[in-house]
């Protein structure tokens, strides 16, 4: 691709076609990523009684921001919000420490039997127990309603590993070595010395485990039955599914509030996609910055991978 | 330092292989497994056996792979996608398209759902709004809730969620390309056309075939998230993959010893799978997958 652009010559009729189709076809194809959450937003913001009747297709009318406001007044959506950012904050920042630290420590010569140690934790990614042993499992260590079930299990995240080994064993060896002329210890090496030369690819990883975490559905699913712990993803797959639940809290959310403005009051459609909004802004916001830190990540991956 | 991590790797992964003890049990929901009677290979035979858990087994064997073997076809779609991209001069409107259509990849099933819900239900969707608005219909077409095409439904979010991610390790592979291959083929008298075939295919085609080697191993794989999701009364008999299954038997029916020798099976079959495919690596290219 690099080299391709620096080629200059003229183009073809068959050219012109061939640019004129691909340009339409990819454009296409980027609007069908785009629109629906364009949609989705237009309809969260706009009159409620609008939206109802089905009248806002391509602009926002009517612009209130009310829905946002009263969804997190509904019956444990502030908690699952909670939840949601509880689980992504922990579960991101063990997962840093735990994968890069034990990625450093295989990628030093000298741990006692390395290489099997290495595909012990490998084999993890291709090969499991299944779903009911797993579940099993968290429920014989008490993991069943446990907010800890969100987080400890993900703080060794094999592929990951891969990716922050291999960028380690890029780092030039002589930086080590001087950092032992000067008595530095592992953790010392790790800390001061690994970490802050592999920001870079830290970034990707947080990007990866922090999505993961966000989005995670089943685990809810499955170890959660207790209301407490239930994580926003969980919270709009009930309401897209249950529509008595949602009617419940919906009256009780109109309880709560005393003046009735029908513009704005929140109708079964508005919860859903306010809820599927609230999922969704914080990847919007984060993802476009941090999108060419992963993009390298994945390829350095997929020279070793 | 490392042990504690060990250690969490050992009790995540390799103690849930204790569970495997359940499906030699007859074992009810609610009481100690070793008050429960011992059957033997009893679940195991009756997967080949059972009039009733065979038609079944058959049935969701039947989505799994149909549904994986259209993954499979459909998988050289993210490599034509990156040429395409690449073919675009304009770096300003690649950049653009690129991080537009990476976006679906980062959100979950459950989010697909509800922008599927947003765009094609009944009373909210997009699609029906524009056609009843437009008098094309009188009301609305219920897409959701259609048994037909499921496999091609499913297929569709698929490839929508997943495209420009896929796209991206390919678009990788393209900047490893050679410029200097390029400029002896103008000099040739190469087109763009004959260009793509003869330098720009060839150089993608060794990472198409080590994730197509990949997806042999992946085969039974094929999750239960989005399936889970889009289940619903109409598509649930052709929407029902292997995973699915053992979730439906086990964790709904309560029938977690059965379910336990199904998911048994799933994981022996997929790791052979996964040798055969490191096999088939090594005898083609001479290096292993793993």
């Amino acid at each position: 691709m690099k080299g391709m652009k620096d080629l200059k010559y003229k183009l073809t009729t068959g050219d012109y076609v061939f640019n004129s189709i691909n340009y339409v076809v990819l454009t296409l194809f980027t609007l069908t990523c785009v629109i629906p959450f364009y949609y989705l937003f237009i309809n969260t913001i706009s009159d409620n009684t609008l939206v109802t009747k089905g009248l806002i297709v391509w602009l926002p009318q009517g612009i209130h921001f009310a829905n946002y406001i009263q969804i997190l007044k509904i019956d444990g959506l502030f908690n699952s919000v909670l939840v949601s950012v509880g689980r992504t904050v922990l579960g991101t920042v063990l997962t840093l420490v735990g994968t890069t630290f034990l990625g450093y420590a295989f990628s030093r010569p000298e741990f006692w039997k390395r290489k099997i140690w290495y595909r012990f934790v490998l084999i993890t990614m291709y090969f499991n127990a299944g779903i009911i042993p797993w579940y099993i499992n968290m429920k014989n260590l008490g993991l069943l309603n446990n907010f800890l079930a969100y987080i400890i299990p993900s703080i060794v995240a094999p592929f990951s590993l891969i990716l922050f080994k291999t960028y380690v064993e890029s780092i030039p060896s002589s930086l080590e070595e001087s950092a032992d002329m000067d008595g530095a210890g592992y953790m010392t090496k790790y800390a001061r010395l690994i970490m802050p030369l592999s920001k870079p690819i830290v970034a990707t990883l947080a990007v990866f485990s922090a999505v993961g975490q966000w989005n995670s559905f089943t685990d809810t699913l499955f170890l959660m039955t207790d209301p407490k712990y239930y994580s926003l993803q969980y919270m709009l797959y009930q309401y897209l599914n249950e529509s008595n639940a949602l009617a419940d809290s919906l009256r009780q959310a109109a309880a709560a509030g005393s003046q009735v403005n029908l513009a704005t009051v929140l109708t079964p459609t508005g919860v859903k996609m306010t809820i599927s909004m609230v999922v969704v802004i914080p990847i919007l916001c984060v993802y476009p910055f941090l999108q060419r830190y992963f993009v390298n990540g994945i390829m350095l991956g997929a020279v070793k991978g | 330092m490392s042990s504690p991590l060990l250690i969490l790797v050992f009790v995540f992964s390799y103690m849930p292989l204790y569970g495997w003890i359940y499906s030699f049990y007859d074992y009810k929901a609610g009481r100690d497994l070793f008050s429960t009677d011992f059957v033997g290979l009893k679940n195991f035979k009756m997967m080949f056996t059972d009039h009733y858990a065979v038609t079944n087994i058959l049935r969701v064997m039947k989505n799994t792979l149909g549904m994986s073997f259209l993954g499979i076809v459909t998988s050289v779609f993210p490599m034509i996608f990156a040429i395409l991209l690449s073919e675009i001069r304009n770096l300003r409107f690649r950049k653009t398209i690129q991080t537009l259509v990476t976006i679906p990849n980062f959100i979950s099933w459950v989010l697909v759902y509800s922008i599927a819900y947003a765009m094609f239900s009944t009373n909210d969707g997009l699609l029906n709004r524009i056609l009843i608005n437009n008098g094309i219909r009188d009301e609305g077409i219920n897409f959701l809730a259609s048994g037909n095409h499921v496999w091609l439904t499913m297929l569709g979010y698929g490839i929508w969620k997943g495209l420009g991610w896929g796209a991206i390790i390919y678009i990788a592979a393209l900047t490893n390309i050679d410029a200097e291959q390029y400029e002896a083929a103008r000099i040739d008298g190469a087109g763009r056309l004959k260009m793509t075939w003869h330098i720009t295919i060839p150089g993608l085609l060794p990472t198409f075939f080590v994730l197509l080697l990949l997806s042999i191993g992946n085969l039974l794989n094929n999750g239960m998230e989005q399936y889970f999701v889009f289940q619903n009364a109409m598509n649930k008999d052709s929407i029902e993959v292997l995973d699915l299954y053992v979730y439906n038997q086990g964790m709904v029916g309560y029938d977690y010893s059965f379910a336990t020798a199904v998911g048994m099976l799933k994981s022996v079959v997929s790791v052979l799978l996964l040798f055969f495919a490191n096999f088939l690596s090594k005898i083609t290219r001479g290096e292993s997958v793993m």
